[in-house]
């Protein structure tokens, strides 16, 4: 057939060998690649949701966001510190092993390993124990309502296959066990097997035949490419080459709207953008300050705030797109409070004199960490963050990199070596709690609170709010709780969000699929229909 | 002979040394091998038993000696982003950088050398000044800007060819290929072309400012005299003469075309070594980097070596100074 | 193919006839200059450039380096002829709102100075190292003509990325963000330096057997004083040649370099940077911001090549 199709493969431009082996190829691209496959790697919704294709855990998320049971069945909180989880019975892993409660256990003591990313989610429990080989028993350090929900993307391994093939403890990202089997090789028990991988150019995934539950998706074969450049990427959607693609740049909309076959695919997302400085230390580590921390003086932090022109960022960079936010919640949060929601208005003559005020009429020098190819438009918003900043004198020296060097510097890991800096945070429960625990609760090692709180605030009356949200059951004094805590990080500073970022997709006519309000691509959704 | 060839044996191998040593200085002394392999725990005591263990406070000439007899052996150790060994990640990404290489090293000649001849004869004619004219425009657009302007023209516009990657590629035991394929094959089509432009008009200069030489020789002058044709003398005694360093300069090129492939696969996504190199220079991934640039040197000290043989072969006596024929290899 | 000039009979005449042929050449060459209209249009453009760039403080309307004039929602405005075009901005702005017309000429500027300090630091480089070797010869001469065999085996571009990416690992990322200009010019210049050395070292052996340079010996004259001031008229044509073609190959790499993500920091964008920027408003409409400095680049180094073939071809009577 090859030459006799020419022609009409040059007309189509699309990649006519595919549709020789199988018309139910997905091809989709994202502007990164999976960081690494070992489910307890990274802490990061692009590699947690992608692996979720192919590792579950107990529960899960449906295409509206709500929580349902996956590995486990149901689950009940029979005392307040105390959880039972029945576990499904005959499921296999992708090599026939079984599933059972051993798994459980050993894959939640993975992820308090070294090398662990997911230290927070397996500190959510003290112990865990079997029951039966298909229940166990929870205990949680503190009364813990939804701890389904904060399991969502804690993925069980099999217990049998990761001790025989010595990688019982998670692959540390920065480096340690390098050839670890489990960040090149996978074995879960979800709808598609990871059949071939090459690192930073493409990842096959089949269908798991042996797959436990009926899902939507006619998918048989996934193939998924990571495309760096925008214009590459969004050139590939709309020349037929892939499927679907993310993010595309909110600037490529109206091109996707008007090329044939395709089109963006766009809705508030869950994740919030924010700026964070470096609270904790006393002197910067990348300042021109010596001896003192601006950081520290809440009146510089409200001049920062002060400064952005959050319309200016939405209305040019954002292209009308983006949903400015006061909090580091959105609506689509559970615990979001649209009255606590306030902005500081853009104010740069209160800002100047805030500044001069703590004692830096002159401003100062810091640098500013930023990922440049994670979030829509992260480069731009820092680029532009600078220049606002400019005006109250401050000289921001922007390091933008890729994110696997940007996560590499300013996560705990690497000690948060970093001053000043942008990051986007999903709650991957979908509830208040968990930026409460993960971003605004202060740092402690032994219980993981505030393991992403990079810029070390600290409040004690947030903790004991951030304990009390995590066991109150009645929903309005919860709320009220997480008011308060959310007014106290407002009122003094603690972040500076910015905005919701749009969901940013473009498809090619001819595909269903359910885009998730955190930006997870869930394969058991995807349908070709023609 | 075999004098010429031991020397030029023992150069090629100082030449890997050298190139060795620094890639060796690149591994050992720029990326700190510990601070890479440890945690941020990992106690000062651990630290010291694993520079032991590791042969780290060996004398200098130990440590090299050991880099290099594994290098010898294809061994570079552990990429530091793949977390692979670096000639599994190399021995992947080999094809796509060759097939893509060897086919725009064809395409220069094909049109270079036949350009080149014809501007050579028709030295004032309007064809060849135009040539020359898009060949210098030609050389003063980079490659990224034509590249580009490629994708946005038959990727986009008129939706011809693919815009990235290498399309369905055939595995043929650890090569794979994208020759066996359409969309394998049209996946080339614009990234060969990109990459074969500068160099095609490299050739073409240089097929012209030989055969401009050669016809002002006596031999082509005296063949003239003899009464023979133009046709003749042009291809027959003029085109003869000038292909030994036209073939000899496009053999040194083609390394210098797997090193350009860098821009091209940056550009087209294409997913070759040059590719790597650079996702490794911005990871800072020194052993792909190490690796990168002993293999880039191997290549070129093998074409460097055969082009030598082959000339002794042909004429003994010939001794170009290739530097000055090649021109400036930017 | 640079077959030095015959050696003339005796040194007490060489300077005269040296200097006879050079004004030949000299008013040889300005009439060639002058018949050659592309030529002309070719040196205007470069010295518009070079000026532009070196006074682009005093000549941009903007000062796109001035972050706190910059105004985020002047962004995206098109050139002025186009609707929505806003006369302060004759080539309108890019996504921070930076008006192009500045970018470019503060582009050019940072182009050409990695250009020209690059192209200056392979000629000292080269043609001292070109002196040393045609000169000294023995031993020294061949670990220099080996060291430049070695590099010659590599292209330009993949020696500079070396460079770049080993400065990338030993400084730490701000001070490499700092110091990313002069990294750029030494690994431009490093990788350019041998085409000088070679060119030179030939000249130089050529006059080290000179009966002046013999009797310069023996009178006591340092011998490299007389070299140098005899053999670099003779060199200075070739050298010429070579640093033209040189300057527009550097500033090729530079954008090129910056184009691949490690040249120059975003924040003092280059041309190549420029381009970069714009690749990623190509498909929404916003063809401004890469086309207008693709054009500048394009014009700039064709402007020099067409130089640098016109002198290598005037200099060259052979080929005339």
């Amino acid at each position: 057939m090859r030459f006799g199709h020419f022609a009409a493969a040059l007309a189509l431009g699309v990649a006519t060998a595919a549709s020789a082996q199988a018309d139910t190829t997905f091809r989709w691209a994202f502007q990164g690649d999976v960081q690494y496959v070992d489910p307890h790697s990274l802490n990061e919704t692009f590699t947690l949701g992608t692996l979720g294709n192919i590792y579950e855990a107990l529960s899960w998320y449906d295409r509206d966001l709500n929580l349902i049971p996956s590995l486990a069945e149901s689950w009940e909180n029979v005392e307040p510190t105390k959880w039972i989880f029945h576990l499904r019975q005959g499921v296999t892993f992708h090599n026939g092993n079984p599933f059972t409660a051993d798994d459980v256990i050993f894959s939640w003591q993975r992820t308090l390993t070294e090398g662990s990313d997911m230290k927070g989610y397996g500190r959510k429990a003290t112990a865990i124990n079997k029951i039966d080989d298909h229940t166990i028993e929870v205990i949680t350090p503190t009364p813990n309502p939804i701890l389904p929900r904060d399991w969502v993307f804690m993925y069980i391994m099999d217990k049998e296959w990761s001790e025989a093939n010595n990688t019982a403890e998670a692959t540390n990202v920065k480096g340690g066990n390098e050839g670890n089997y489990a960040s090149l090789h996978t074995n879960g028990t979800g709808p598609f097997k990871m059949v071939d991988r090459q690192i930073g150019v493409r990842m096959l995934l089949e269908r798991n035949q042996d797959y436990w539950q009926d899902i939507p998706s006619n998918v048989d074969q996934v193939i998924f490419t990571p495309i760096a450049q925008d214009a590459t990427r969004v050139a590939a959607l709309i020349s037929g080459d892939v499927d679907l693609v993310y993010p595309v740049p909110v600037q490529d909309w109206g091109r996707l709207e008007a090329a044939a076959g395709v089109k963006p695919l766009a809705g508030p997302e869950a994740r919030t953008i924010f700026l964070g400085m470096d609270q904790d230390r006393d002197e910067l580590l990348y300042s021109d300050i010596k001896g003192a921390n601006p950081f520290q003086d809440q009146r510089v932090r409200l001049a920062f705030a002060h400064a952005i022109d959050i319309e200016a960022i939405r209305r040019k960079i954002m292209r009308t797109a983006s949903y400015p936010t006061g909090l580091l919640i959105g609506p689509a949060i559970n615990g979001y409070n649209a009255e606590v929601d306030s902005r500081w208005p853009l104010d740069v003559d209160r800002a100047q004199a805030l500044m001069a005020e703590a004692g830096y009429a002159d401003g100062f020098e810091v640098t500013m960490d930023c990922p440049n190819d994670r979030y829509v438009n992260d480069e731009a918003i820092c680029q532009a963050v600078a220049a606002m900043l400019a005006r109250i004198g401050v000289t921001v020296n922007l390091l933008a990199q890729t994110k696997s060097k940007y996560f590499g510097k300013v996560l705990a890991q690497a000690d948060f070596d970093t001053s000043f800096y942008l990051l986007g945070w999903t709650p991957s429960s979908l509830d208040a709690h968990n930026p409460l625990y993960n971003l605004m609760s202060c740092r402690s090692d032994d219980t993981g609170a505030g393991l992403f709180n990079l810029g070390g605030y600290c409040n004690a009356r947030v903790d004991e709010l951030a304990a009390l949200v995590e066991k109150e059951t009645d929903p309005a004094q919860r709320q009220a709780y997480i008011d308060e805590a959310f007014q106290i990080h407002w009122d003094e500073v603690g972040h500076i969000p910015l905005h919701q970022q749009p969901l940013s997709w473009g498809v090619r006519d001819g595909i269903e699929l359910a885009q998730r309000a955190d930006n997870v691509l869930d394969l058991r959704n995807v349908m070709i229909v023609e | 002979m075999l004098a010429f060839i031991i020397q030029r044996l023992l150069q090629s191998i100082l030449v890997m040394l050298t190139v060795g040593l620094i890639a060796f200085g690149l591994f050992r002394y720029v990326g700190d091998p510990i601070s890479n392999l440890v945690g941020q725990e990992t106690s000062l005591a651990e630290r010291d038993a694993l520079r032991e263990r590791l042969g780290l406070n060996d004398p200098f000439f130990v440590q090299f000696a050991r880099f290099a007899a594994n290098a010898a052996q294809g061994e570079f150790g552990y990429s530091y982003r793949h977390r692979r060994p670096v000639e599994d990640v190399i021995a992947e990404r080999l094809p796509a950088t060759m097939e893509l290489s060897l086919v725009a090293a064809l395409l220069a000649l094909a049109v270079g050398v036949p350009m080149g001849i014809y501007t050579g004869l028709h030295r004032y004619g309007v064809i060849s000044r135009a040539f020359l004219t898009v060949s210098l425009v030609g050389i003063s657009i980079p490659t990224f800007l034509i590249g580009i302007l490629l994708i946005l023209l038959f990727g986009v516009e008129l939706r011809w060819l693919p815009t990235f990657g290498r399309g369905e590629v055939v595995h043929l035991g650890w090569w794979s290929t994208g020759f066996l394929t359409t969309s394998g094959l049209q996946a080339l089509i614009m990234p060969s072309i990109t990459l074969a432009l500068f160099q095609m008009t490299l050739i073409m200069r240089l097929v012209r400012s030989e055969m401009l030489e050669v016809l002002r020789t006596d031999y082509i002058k005296f063949a003239r005299a003899r009464g023979l044709t133009n046709r003749t003398v042009h291809f027959g005694h003029a085109l003869k003469n000038t292909l030994v360093p036209v073939i000899t300069i496009t053999g040194l090129q083609l390394g210098s075309i797997i090193a350009f492939a860098i821009i091209t696969e940056s550009v087209f996504q294409w997913p070759g070594m040059g590719l790597m190199f650079i996702q490794a220079i911005n990871d800072v991934d020194i052993p792909v980097m190490a690796a990168y640039l002993c293999l880039i040197g191997f290549v070129f000290v093998v074409i460097n070596l055969v082009v030598d043989m082959l000339y002794y072969l042909v004429d003994p006596r010939l001794r170009v100074d290739r530097a000055v024929a090649a021109g400036h290899p930017g | 193919m640079h077959s030095p000039a015959a050696p003339p009979p005796s040194a007490s005449r060489l300077n005269h006839v040296a200097a006879a042929v050079r004004r030949a050449r000299d008013s040889d060459l300005m009439y060639a200059f002058l018949r050659s209209p592309i030529t002309v249009a070719a040196f205007l453009a470069t010295v518009t450039f070079v000026l532009a760039a070196a006074f682009a403080p005093w000549v941009t309307p903007h000062n796109p380096f001035d972050l706190a004039s910059l105004n985020l929602l002047d962004a995206f405005l098109p050139p002025v002829w186009e609707p929505y075009g806003d006369p302060r901005f004759l080539l309108g702005t890019d996504d921070q709102g930076r008006d192009i017309l500045s970018t470019i000429i503060y582009g050019a500027r940072i182009s050409l100075f990695v250009g020209f300090a690059s192209v200056l630091f392979a000629m000292v480089v080269g043609v001292t190292l070109g002196l040393i070797s045609g000169y000294v010869g023995g031993w020294i001469d061949a670990v220099i003509m080996r060291i430049a065999d070695v590099q010659l085996s590599f292209p330009a571009i993949l020696i500079a990325l070396l460079i770049d990416g080993v400065a990338r690992g030993v400084l730490p990322r701000d001070v490499h963000d700092d110091l990313a200009l002069y990294v750029l010019v030494f690994a431009i210049g490093v990788s350019g330096w041998v085409q000088y050395a070679r060119t030179v070292r030939g000249s130089t052996m050529v006059e080290r057997n000179k009966e002046y340079v013999q009797a310069a010996r023996i009178i006591g004259i340092p011998p490299m004083l007389i070299m140098l001031r005899h053999v670099l008229p003779n060199v200075t044509g070739p050298v010429l040649v070579i640093a033209t073609i040189h300057l527009a190959i550097a500033i090729i790499t530079e954008a090129t370099l910056s184009f691949l993500g490690v040249g120059v920091p975003p924040t003092q964008p280059s041309l190549g940077t420029l381009i970069r920027i714009g690749n990623d408003f190509l498909f929404s409409g916003e063809w401004w911001i890469t086309v207008f400095p693709g054009i500048a680049l394009a014009t700039l180094v064709l402007a020099v090549n067409l130089l640098g073939d016109w002198l290598r071809d005037a200099l060259n009577p052979k080929l005339r």
